[in-house]
């Protein structure tokens, strides 16, 4: 094999609707593995540093939406190229300048282990911290969604609700969601594939612009 | 270890786990006892079972060792 081929071999990713990659870590509330959250979403999360300020105002947040994130049966778990010991500083730091206790566990990945089963540095933006990369894991340990930040830019909490809330409505309901759906807009019914399908939809009760494009409200 | 200080004694939330196990119990019978989140239930168990303080059961329950019970009151 060409040695620029072999330089070429692309980093295994995750990928949309296919397992997340299991891993067993050290954080801050002792080893734990993936499967660990089986039966439960789980938001894995990466931040570049401990210490940082954009990364501290993000461990603000993420601590404010965490009681919305426990309605909705979603777990947070976060990680950084750091050792448990800066995590625990960190934490303790953000408490004592800020009064917000952070509840949720980090990831020590000071091998990197985790970082690169889920791609989460980029030598691009850094070669030695993680970018802020979200991975969104349903209850049965499937990649459902992830979005990839770079260090500048902190993430929009309502956003990561929103995906949440969106997420479970489909599933709840077989339904897909428009641009800047939000909780309580009607839903896109999925499109009809046969021109049976297409002919009964016009006729159907929902809110039609055209047979591949019709809405309907649901509960919850 | 998250269930073991490093002065060797067991963290408060092994002690709770360890309670909840008197009785045969489910991972989320005791996350429900001890109004701990279910993935340090599963954490703790895995990290106390193998510290010998915690069987497994065939049906998925775990309950104190003879071990077990004795690091309680030792505790």
């Amino acid at each position: 094999m060409p040695e620029e081929t072999i330089a070429q071999q692309p980093v295994g990713l995750p990928r949309l609707n296919e397992p997340a990659p299991a891993f067993e870590a050290v954080t801050t509330h002792g080893t734990i593995r993936l499967s660990d959250y089986g039966g439960s979403w789980l938001i894995l999360f990466s931040h570049p540093a401990d210490f940082t300020p954009v990364c501290t105002t993000e461990f603000i947040a993420f601590a404010e939406i965490y009681p919305e994130l426990q309605q909705r049966g979603v777990d947070l778990l976060g990680l950084s190229i750091d050792s448990v010991y800066s995590h625990i500083a960190w934490m303790r730091n953000i408490e004592e300048k800020t009064g917000v206790q952070i509840p949720f566990p980090i990831i020590a990945d000071l091998n990197k282990e985790v970082a690169s089963l889920y791609g989460m540095v980029m030598p691009g933006e850094s070669k030695s911290e993680t970018v802020r990369c979200i991975f969104i894991i349903d209850p049965k340990g499937v990649v459902r969604a992830m979005i990839y930040y770079p260090m500048s830019l902190g993430r929009n909490m309502q956003e990561i609700l929103r995906i949440i809330d969106a997420l479970q409505t489909a599933d709840k309901h077989q339904i897909a969601t428009p641009a800047n759906w939000k909780p309580g807009d009607k839903v896109i019914v999925p499109a009809p594939k046969t021109t049976e399908g297409a002919q009964e939809r016009m006729k159907s009760g929902y809110e039609i612009t055209d047979w591949y494009l019709a809405k309907k409200k649901v509960e919850g | 270890m998250a269930c073991v200080n490093t002065d060797g004694t067991l963290t408060q939330s092994a002690r709770s786990v360890l309670g909840a196990a008197r009785e045969p119990a489910l991972p989320e019978e005791i996350a429900s006892q001890t109004g701990l989140p279910l993935y340090r239930i599963r954490s703790s168990l895995r990290e106390l079972h193998d510290a010998g303080l915690l069987e497994a059961q065939l049906d998925g329950r775990y309950r104190l060792t003879t071990a077990g019970s004795e690091r309680i009151e030792i505790d």
